[in-house]
């Protein structure tokens, strides 16, 4: 058979065998190819899904998308259970064996540079929403008691308003304290731009969306720390996703060429790509 | 280890990693950043036209 190599992640040989039924993102199953003491998790997968042009119109079909991405994640779920894997960008994607070969011998400095860094380590995500307030839910703009007079009204509007503020306050406070207490247990922190609610169907607003870097002998304890704050603060909801494989830690420099997004937190120098031109 | 959730994982936290995490590797078949950005944003559009059919509790207030 022939088609394209799929590459999901690149890891250090490990002795036990994945999971015999495991299937990848096109039903093949993953295999292991060994180069240069480093393995590359590989699939094949047909052109007529995975060409270019093929590939830029399915990664526009949601369906397809997420039946692909939740593939992709099945194979790095079973790399993360035997070994540390250093997942790669979905769809990555080479034309045979030989290509997946001259890759790693571009990049094995930096794999391996990256694998040591990871090693043993998982990602934690905690996000932080604040609630929608129940009362001002169920009547948006109209005043709780009729307002006797203009006045009265305006100061209802302003109790309203300072409600919503104090709740902002508590979540960012909540958030920044908690993000500050996770980030003493993990070894390296990522700050996301907050998750758009519209795209996420999760009620409430997001004002936390970290990924946590953390030894995998610690998370027993970052999982506890983490289960506490949820009965903290009323009106904020704290959530928890993972073990994840070290997707937001797999870049060297993430501030670079990782989703802008992170960067209106202030995170990373901005001088990069300044001082260009003349 | 101790999973307090395990629920199915949310396709938004999903693609937040594959999609903009993992190592960027110039592979053969090529679709730069860019291009993966632009498919952000028409999933964007995608997922909010999906979701309008079950509207979110939270209201915009400001």
């Amino acid at each position: 058979m022939t088609g394209l190599r799929y590459v999901y992640a690149v890891c250090r040989p490990f002795g036990a065998a994945l999971q015999s039924q495991l299937r990848g993102v096109a039903g093949d199953p993953p295999r292991l190819l060994n180069h240069h003491g480093l393995i590359a998790v590989v699939s094949h997968v047909p052109e007529t899904d995975f060409s270019e042009e093929a590939l830029r119109a399915r990664l526009e079909d949601l369906d397809w998308l997420a039946a692909t991405a939740r593939a992709h994640q099945q194979v790095i779920d079973a790399l993360t259970v035997v070994t540390t894997p250093l997942p790669l960008r979905m769809a990555t994607v080479f034309r045979d064996d030989s290509g997946v070969r001259v890759m790693i011998e571009e990049r094995e400095d930096d794999f391996r540079r990256t694998l040591d860094r990871l090693e043993g380590r998982v990602e934690w995500g905690v996000k932080v929403y604040v609630e929608a307030d129940p009362e001002s839910a169920a009547q948006p703009a109209q005043p709780a008691r009729r307002a006797a007079s203009g006045r009265d009204y305006l100061r209802q509007r302003r109790m309203q308003t300072r409600a919503h503020e104090d709740r902002w306050a508590r979540a960012e406070e909540l958030a920044a304290r908690l993000h500050e207490t996770l980030s003493s247990r993990a070894d390296d922190t990522r700050l996301h731009a907050p998750q758009n609610p519209a795209l996420s169907g999760a009620a409430g607003r997001n004002v936390l969306n970290a990924a946590y870097l953390v030894r995998r002998d610690v998370s027993e304890e970052f999982v506890e720390m983490v289960d506490r704050a949820k009965d903290d603060v009323p009106g904020i909801r704290v959530e928890l996703t993972g073990p994840w494989a070290a997707y937001s830690f797999a870049g060297e420099e993430t501030a670079r060429e990782e989703d802008t997004g992170t960067r209106e937190k202030g995170v990373g120098p901005p001088e990069e790509d300044a001082g260009e031109g003349t | 280890m101790t999973i307090v959730e395990r629920r199915e994982i949310a396709l938004v936290d999903l693609l937040d990693r594959l999609l903009a995490g993992g190592v960027v590797i110039t592979g053969d078949i090529t679709l730069r950043i860019a291009d993966v950005d632009l498919v952000r944003i028409d999933l964007n559009a995608l997922i909010s036209s999906v979701n309008a059919q079950v509207p979110s509790p939270w209201r915009e207030l400001t």
